[in-house]
């Protein structure tokens, strides 16, 4: 068996008397759609911002792709290509769309001191930037504001933020969230394209989305791992259904 | 991306105006006022070099007027050893040579900057408001303290600095060199705005923790800003030793920064133009209610509150019309 592509080892996080992530072993294979699930308050974004690098676990180690990234900077994770999206909307209000996935673009091509070239002038930048928008079907927005677009059309301005970089693995935290059943189910189709391609971890809440898309899922309550599996396995795992599949979603 | 008329045609609108200004004040018979202009674009280049920092990559700096004291001391000091004689440390002579002394008034502002953005860029919004306040504060009382510059009265320079074999202490001289520098300074920052380096400036003012997220290193970016922004600063304030021909601790007071502040704001914030209009509208309004009354500021005060609630992208924004955006 080959090394995972992520995988992490008796993580741990507390904010004063909560432990959100609770010795979490983690293991995501190259090339696998990954989702974790679990209910509200799970620890769920606290994970990924440990995987990311925003926050700085209180114990317990994180490998991605044969490199220790623990101690590593947000922005070093980034460019090791480990790329991620934010559950609530984070994008540049003040630029127009294309310039968004331009940034994303630019994070990747070596420094930014550079002081002269117009950066939306530049075809190494606004190519790749293009491309993504196109990917996730918001090409032709690319010259709007940000700030004109609808809710679900941010969210897939965020996915093609994350995918500009040509990332590694994605981190997707509930790039549904909030979406219309039309937009949710372009997202759907979008993350079904991308499978294979990119390894992926995605959270999310719809369970159709979730049971349709993973090759494999990790079910995530009060901060720990109960369960980890193929969807199969997981549907039929009893201590599964009774903390959390079987209460409300 | 069709490059917009109307913006084009103002800017060079104001620019005929700002070339004829000297003739047409001596025609009206108020050359004097020739010098006052000159200190305009002075401090519009300052204003300039703090929406740099603060329009383009969202970091406040209430302590500006120290790189513009900075700038002033440095020719201030040069001045002084030429006329007294005495060395400066390590052997140094004096000098009164704007190619030595203006490019080390940016040395020394640009270091100054790097010590004091190195510390204050660690903590944002209203911590950096307040440290970047405290270290001109510092710098102010350090100044007031060189008793052999002449402690809390400045240094008054026996000459203005020599360029080429211009001659500075003619006011219209002085003035196009002054409108010169500001408009290739004001040239290239635009420049700039669009480029990668601009960028990122301005994404780090929109949402610092995604540009990290993206892949960013926002500290250096910011750093870097801060320092180009202290030595553009530090260039205006060694010409505004030159045009005031003196060097005072009041020129870092708090109140120096917080009009460099007015001005960016009333002047249209991010614009890096709108600072330039902030500057002159500023100091016109002084001037003029000055003439008029002494109890000017209680004017002054409520207009420019009507002035920043009626236009809240400043004077450029009024000016230009639609915003644009990248
Ligand atoms: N910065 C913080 N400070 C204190 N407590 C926090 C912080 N962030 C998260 N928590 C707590 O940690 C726990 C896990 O939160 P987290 O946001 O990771 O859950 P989640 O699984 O993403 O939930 P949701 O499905 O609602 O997004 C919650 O109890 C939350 O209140
Ligand atoms: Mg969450």
């Amino acid at each position: 068996m080959t090394e995972p592509l992520l995988h992490t080892k008796g993580l741990v996080k507390r904010f004063g008397g909560v432990v959100a992530t609770n010795h979490v072993d983690l293991q995501v294979e190259r090339g696998h759609l990954h989702a974790l699930i679990g209910p509200n308050g799970a620890g769920k974004s606290t994970l990924i911002g440990q995987l990311s690098g925003e926050m700085a676990p209180d114990a317990g180690r994180i490998h991605f792709d044969g490199h220790d990234v623990t101690g590593l900077h947000v922005h070093r994770r980034a460019r090791l290509g480990l790329a991620r999206s934010f559950q609530i909307t984070s994008i540049f209000k003040t630029f127009s769309v294309l310039a968004n996935v331009t940034l994303a673009v630019q994070a990747h091509q070596g420094h930014s001191f550079r002081f002269w070239r117009p950066a939306l002038g530049d075809t190494a930048l606004t190519g790749p930037a293009l491309s993504a928008l196109e990917r996730v079907g918001l090409a032709d927005r690319a010259r709007d504001p940000a700030s004109a677009l609808s809710h679900g059309e941010r969210r897939q301005l965020e996915l093609a933020m994350a995918l500009a970089g040509d990332p590694v693995m994605l981190l997707l935290d509930e790039p549904m969230a909030g979406m219309g059943p039309d937009d949710g189910l372009r997202m759907v189709e979008l993350l079904a394209s991308l499978k294979g391609e990119r390894t992926i971890l995605l959270v999310e809440h719809d369970m159709d989305a979730v049971f349709q898309l993973a090759d494999r899922i990790s079910v995530l309550v009060y901060g720990a791992v109960i369960a980890s599996g193929t969807p199969d396995a997981i549907r039929a795992d009893e201590q599964v259904r009774q903390a959390y599949l079987g209460e409300d979603r | 991306m069709a490059p917009e008329l109307r913006p084009r045609l103002i800017l060079a609108l104001l620019l005929v105006v700002a070339l004829a200004l000297p003739p047409l004040l001596g025609a009206l018979g108020q050359g004097f006022y020739v010098g006052f202009a000159a200190r305009v674009l002075i401090m519009a280049l300052a204003a300039l070099s703090l929406d740099l920092v603060m329009g383009l990559g969202g970091m406040v700096s209430f302590g500006h007027a120290a790189f513009l004291g900075v700038g002033a001391y440095v020719v201030g000091i040069g001045s002084w050893h030429v006329f007294d004689g005495s060395p400066l440390p390590f052997g140094l002579p004096g000098s009164e040579n704007a190619l030595i002394v203006w490019p080390l008034a940016m040395v020394f502002s640009g270091l100054t900057a790097l010590g004091i953005g190195a510390i204050s860029l660690r903590t944002s919004g209203v911590h950096f408001i307040m440290i970047t306040l405290a270290f001109a504060q510092m710098l102010f009382y350090l100044a007031g303290g060189l008793k052999t510059y002449g402690g809390d009265d400045g240094i008054t320079l026996y000459n203005r600095s020599e360029l080429l074999g211009l001659k500075l202490s003619d006011p219209q001289t002085f003035y196009y060199l002054c409108l010169g520098i500001l408009v290739v300074a004001l040239a290239a920052l635009l420049r700039l705005r669009a480029s990668r380096f601009g960028m990122v400036l301005r994404g780090v003012r929109d949402n610092e923790r995604r540009m990290r997220a993206l892949g960013f290193p926002t500290y250096r970016y910011k750093l870097a800003a801060f320092v180009l922004s202290g030595m553009v600063c530090g260039l205006a304030g060694a010409l505004l030793a030159n045009a005031s021909e003196f060097a005072s601790p009041a020129l870092m007071s708090w109140q120096k920064s917080g009009e460099l502040l007015v001005m960016v704001v009333l002047g249209g914030m991010g614009s890096l133009v709108g600072p330039v209009l902030g500057a002159v509208a500023l100091m016109a309004l002084e001037e003029g209610l000055a003439d008029l009354t002494q109890h000017w500021q209680v004017i002054l005060g409520p207009l420019l509150l009507v002035l920043a609630l009626s236009a809240r992208r400043g004077l450029w924004g009024l000016l230009r019309g639609r915003r644009d955006h990248d």
